[in-house]
């Protein structure tokens, strides 16, 4: 075991670091990405190490990096792209929704496009308008395509590596609030993979379902309740797409309590299907029903508002109070 | 490759080597009798293959086509200019292009049947799926040149679009994308004068939709749209250069869609019958027939032979779309993923169990 202390954007450069060393025909392009290594330096290094072939800045043009990277995917490559920020990626839409996603269906199986959209995603670091988006109801509700969201530095550099070597194309959202969150990481260690959820705090009273920016604040809730004598368990769904019914289930079961934590707008949203799944498959191991704490359905607010936007430490523990405790 | 704007700039009239009558204009060269004759076989053989494919419409065995009557020497010059390994990206409108290329007919139409969204394998003749969504292939086109320029392989990717496909950014994206990169790509505009409805004055302003090119550094030539001659010449030299290294290159084809946008769509409400007529006698068939008549080297025997080799094909077509297909509800679920996600699998499960239900009934 070799545990270094990395933050999550070196977590993320030594998966892809590691990832092109392995494998010529890995590819990572985007604006900003080359000599400068990327606004959040994920790229850091990468065109000094593999080449200007191997990791490049493309012109501005969203549409075009991802229109580019599924000709190059059809021939032969595995591109990785940076999406510059969540906001930024909407000009690309297209070419995700329609070609990205339904290549491999449209032609049953004879063209795959193996690739990756790394998006940074979500608000928490005072981003200004357009910098601050949780994009992921758009990209989970298109099928074809998996949507990944780790929370820590471990899940960072394994499920990155995951994406890269899957056959199937990845929008990858990185919270850009955890990006330079230090902790111990063994990048050897194995991580579970894709479409798998993880149990990332044990609890007995309630479920806290998270995923993402908001998994270290319903750990964070989790802390809290526990010094007010309250048990919460903490699930880290880190797969949106496919979702991991069986542990975010059997996690409900074992407590009969649930709140769903995420940062996104809460009207038609990654949220309220988990609420929905959740629901349809424990309806009888439930004691009250799921309660969610989402952002509220607004645009983003400004960086002097977002702290009433994002899910917080209170918020969660005043939805866990309504969860008709047989003691209240 | 060259910033020469001067050098960017296409030719002020679109080049032309025969002239409606079938005489050459005496501006270039036309090539030589053999690849005319091959030209106006798959000429004959697409007019066969429009007439047909449209008449299955009728007959409820298509659910739509979009024909390409008027512009098959585009098509036809667009697959016979590239080599085995280099690679088309075609249009719905360009089943000629698909099928002139190799792919069985009959495959191709299988997205317009409604047996699935695409037919054929992609790679084994080096076509790209057909793309509905305007000008978006057009950066698939960039990406596969580009990985194989990486490789160091001297594939060139031919990339078609129409006239309305050049107001959409991915057309600009695309161009710029390949010129800065240095991508072996020929951009084929087909410009037939209508985007269903609007006309080309609605599209653009420009010059010319080649003078695009001038914006993005990529050299643009025009080219009467219905001389085959011409079309192999002017392609088949941009085909040259972007082997040879000059970067990507943008054709205009002047040309015109001689029925309505597809069978569903009624041309009556936005064009005039006389503007039709006009360009009747500009036909690329029988300008290409004129011409091969004058030179000696196409006389009645042949014409019959090259009608009756059509005629295989289209019977060809017509025995495929009238086998029914039995569908399979299974599909519906196996190609969203490389492998069935759990969900998938229950719903899969749940379309099984209806079925069963219904046999059982």
């Amino acid at each position: 075991m070799t545990h270094e202390k990395l933050t999550m954007a070196q977590a993320l450069n030594r998966a892809l670091r590691d990832a092109m060393a392995e494998d010529p025909t890995v590819l990572m392009f985007g604006e900003d990405v080359g000599p400068l290594g990327g606004v959040f330096r994920i790229t850091d290094g990468l065109t000094a190490e593999f080449g200007e072939e191997r990791c490049f800045d493309t012109p501005l043009a969203e549409s075009g990096i991802v229109g580019l990277a599924v000709g190059m995917a059809m021939n032969g490559m595995r591109p990785v792209v940076e999406m510059q920020f969540d906001a930024f990626a909407y000009p690309a839409f297209e070419q995700v929704v329609s070609h990205v996603a339904k290549l491999r269906n449209r032609t049953r199986g004879a063209v795959t496009v193996p690739m990756v959209i790394r998006v940074p995603y979500a608000g928490g670091i005072g981003g200004v308008e357009h910098h601050c988006d949780s994009s992921e109801s758009y990209y989970a509700h298109t099928p074809g395509l998996h949507v990944l969201a780790p929370a820590n530095a471990a899940d960072a550099y394994g499920l990155l590596r995951e994406a890269i070597a899957s056959p199937d194309p990845v929008v990858f959202l990185e919270p850009k609030k955890l990006y330079w969150s230090k902790e111990e990481v063994d990048l050897a260690a194995p991580v579970p993979g894709i479409g798998r959820a993880a149990v990332v705090r044990e609890g007995t009273d309630a479920t806290l379902i998270a995923y993402g920016p908001s998994v270290p604040t319903a750990l964070e809730a989790a802390e809290v309740a526990a010094q007010d004598g309250r048990s919460l368990q903490v699930v880290d769904v880190r797969s949106i797409v496919p979702f991991d019914d069986a542990t975010v289930c059997d996690a409900v079961r074992s407590t009969g309590r649930a709140v769903v934590v995420a940062e996104a707008v809460g009207f038609a949203s990654v949220s309220s299907e988990i609420v929905a799944r959740v629901t349809e498959r424990c309806f009888h191991s439930l004691a009250a029903p799921i309660r969610r704490v989402t952002g509220f359905d607004i645009p983003f607010p400004p960086p002097k508002l977002e702290h009433f936007q994002l899910p917080g430490v209170d918020r969660i523990l005043d939805a866990v109070d309504d969860l008709q405790w047989e003691d209240s | 490759m060259t910033r020469d704007p001067e050098a960017l700039l296409p030719s002020a009239e679109p080049v032309m080597l025969i002239d409606p009558s079938g005489v050459p204009t005496g501006l270039a060269e036309v090539p030589d009798d053999d690849t005319m004759l091959a030209a106006y076989g798959a000429l004959v053989a697409a007019r066969r293959l429009n007439d047909q494919a449209y008449a299955l419409v009728r007959q409820g065995r298509l659910a739509v086509y979009p024909s390409s009557h008027g512009q098959e020497a585009c098509q036809v010059a667009a697959a016979q200019v590239l080599g085995a390994d280099d690679w088309l990206f075609p249009t719905y409108r360009d089943t000629v292009a698909a099928v002139t290329r190799g792919v069985d007919p009959v495959e191709v139409l299988v997205l317009l049947k409604g047996d699935w969204h695409s037919g054929y394998d992609p790679y084994r003749t080096k076509v790209g799926p057909q793309a509905t969504p305007l000008a978006t292939q057009l950066l698939h086109a960039v990406g596969v040149g580009y990985a194989a320029k990486l490789r160091g392989e001297p594939t060139v990717v031919m990339a078609l679009c129409g006239d309305g496909a050049t107001s959409e950014g991915d057309f600009h994206e695309a161009l710029n994308f390949a010129a800065v990169f240095g991508v072996p790509v020929v951009f084929f505009v087909q410009n037939n004068e209508y985007a269903i409805s609007v006309p080309l004055a609605r599209q653009s302003v420009a010059p010319s939709l080649a003078h695009k090119g001038v914006g993005y550094g990529v050299p643009g030539e025009r080219v009467d749209g219905n001389d085959v001659a011409a079309l192999l010449a002017v392609l088949g030299g941009a085909v040259a250069k972007a082997r040879a290294g000059e970067g990507p290159q943008l054709v205009e084809a002047h040309t015109y869609r001689m029925q309505a946008h597809t069978n569903a769509d009624d041309a009556t409400r936005y064009r005039q019958d006389d503007e039709v007529a006009a360009w009747v006698e500009r036909d690329p068939l029988m300008r290409a027939e004129a011409y091969l008549r004058g030179r000696g080297v196409l006389g009645d025997d042949q014409v019959t032979a090259y009608a009756a080799e059509a005629d295989r094909v289209a019977a060809h077509v017509r025995e495929g779309l009238n086998r029914d297909v039995e569908p399979n509800p299974d599909d519906l679920f196996d190609f969203v993923y490389a492998r069935r996600t759990p969900q998938l699998e229950e719903q899969a499960a749940l379309v099984a169990d209806e079925l069963s239900r219904e046999d059982a009934s």
